[in-house]
């Protein structure tokens, strides 16, 4: 059974319609990478998953439970913040809590939510910061780290609540280019039998090498999806070829 | 009259002074918040009233409130409150100035809860949506995010202008010599016209500066206690 089943999902801002319609499912353990011109709708995609932004249509269901159907639009805060836990999300700009050290970056979510026992909570968080290598940095604030180490405590933020689906919104894109590697390594990392995520990204050749599949997105809809040999590889569409072209063109 | 015989008598009207400035920043500060809430509000009307009561508040110069203050409710409905205090006060406990001093700590209140509201508003508005988005996709609760996350960053931002403003506060409490409080300056005219003596007035400065540079060193120690990290 997938983890994930996204149908129909619509969203529109003003007049402006950003998602079209977007369908897709994603089985445990597979890493979706989605990529796609600015403006093709792949944050807003992210965001209505996240329930940051509600979509207009559509439905997301999780391990086989809808959690969002589009036709019933009253949904409730409490509602929303339990959807909210089966997906983790990582963004282009860290957004780290600046008053807290590394590991209450980590630890405040599952405290605050009473998820288990302090002491629980705390051997939890240590084990992840020390997964993305951070272990000597647990006490010093975020202004005190390099915006490739930020992100990797956003990482194991993000872990701390064991999504059951873990985003990553361009995790690299506000990154000098020598940062760029250790994130991309701690992401490729994460990948097991056990965590399944969904990364927009920009890293064509990281996107090749993690991915088990791709969409590519353009103006709204899903363009083209499949394996990354099919569609790096063998582009059936013109618009992917184009923007492939473009984006290797760059490098 | 003595050196010490002139400051004594000055320190007499600093106590009033120190008085208005602790009640205004005690209950000023506080309630500060909720105009800040409302001005944020997403109800419209809730907003429009707070932002016209922020808008009077601070477009009327403090003295001219103080005289709104004192002089509208005998005005307006016959009835001169704050003298009627001010009589019973003295008739009954031998207190001076009780209903002229509770007319300055109201007017002074309500026109530095504005400011410091305008203060909040900015400081609260300043912290980035990320920092609230992060706190959503956490599963965090809005009451949550404000409280765990973005309250002591907005601490952090205020304090600057809120320093400011304590210190503006100290200087205007001379404002209520206008209904004839005896504060410090008030104090110093009475010698003046009394004792033909001129150079207390100019003494007053001192107490001012004393005073404004303890200030000056507590406040530079809470900003110095948020140093610890940067946002």
């Amino acid at each position: 059974m997938s983890v994930l089943e996204v149908k129909n999902i619509k969203k529109s801002f003003g007049k402006t319609e950003v998602l079209k319609g977007i369908d897709f499912s994603l089985e445990k353990g597979e890493v979706l990478v989605i990529i796609g011109s600015s403006g093709s709708g792949k944050t807003t995609l992210l965001r209505c998953l996240n329930f940051l932004e509600i979509a207009d249509e559509g439905t997301i269901s999780v391990d086989g439970k809808l959690l969002f159907d589009g036709a019933k639009p009253d949904i409730n805060d409490r509602k929303i913040r339990e959807n909210r836990l089966h997906f983790g999300l990582v963004f282009q700009n860290f957004n780290l809590f600046p008053q807290y050290t590394v590991i209450e970056n980590v630890k405040l979510a599952p405290t605050l939510l009473k998820k288990a026992s302090d002491a629980e909570i705390e051997e939890k968080a240590r084990n992840l910061i020390s997964r993305v290598g951070l272990s000597e940095k647990v006490d010093n604030y975020p202004c005190q780290l390099s915006g490739g180490q930020q992100q990797r405590v956003a990482i194991a933020r993000a872990l701390a609540l064991n999504p059951d689906i873990l985003c990553f919104d361009e995790p690299t894109s506000a990154l000098d280019p020598e940062l760029t590697g250790e994130v991309l390594k701690v992401i490729k990392g994460l990948k097991s039998k056990d965590s399944t995520m969904i990364i927009v990204t920009h890293e064509m050749e990281f996107a090749k090498n993690v991915a088990d599949k791709v969409i590519f997105m353009a103006d709204g809809v899903i363009e083209e999806m499949g394996t990354p040999e099919e569609v790096f590889d063998n582009p059936k569409s013109s618009k992917t070829r184009s923007f492939l072209n473009k984006a290797y063109e760059n490098i | 009259m003595s050196f010490l015989e002139v400051t004594s008598f000055l320190w007499d009207g600093f106590l009033i002074s120190l008085l208005i400035f602790a009640v205004t920043l005690l209950c000023g500060a506080p309630l500060g918040l909720p105009i800040a809430f409302c001005s944020m509000s997403k109800f419209k009307v809730i907003k429009s009233i707070s932002k016209v009561i922020v808008w009077i508040v601070r477009g009327i110069p403090l003295m001219l409130q103080i005289f709104i203050i004192y002089y509208v409710p005998g005005l307006l409905f016959k009835f001169p409150l704050f003298s009627q205090i001010d009589r019973y006060m003295f008739m009954n406990y031998g207190v001076a100035d009780a209903g002229r001093i509770t007319a300055v700590l109201i007017a002074f209140t309500l026109n530095y809860a504005c400011y410091f509201s305008e203060i909040y508003r900015g400081g609260i508005e300043s912290i980035s949506r990320g920092q609230y988005e992060a706190g959503y996709v956490l599963g965090l609760t809005k009451s949550q995010i404000f409280r765990k996350i973005v309250l002591k960053q907005v601490i952090k931002r205020i304090v600057p202008p809120m320093s400011n403003e304590i210190i503006t506060l100290i200087k205007d409490t001379a404002l209520a010599n206008c209904i004839v409080v005896c504060e410090i300056i008030k104090q110093a005219k009475e010698l003046a016209a009394t004792k033909a003596l001129v150079w207390p007035l100019f003494y007053t400065g001192v107490f001012y500066l004393v005073f404004v540079g303890i200030l000056t060193i507590v406040l530079g120690k809470v900003e110095k206690k948020l140093d610890y990290f940067r946002s």
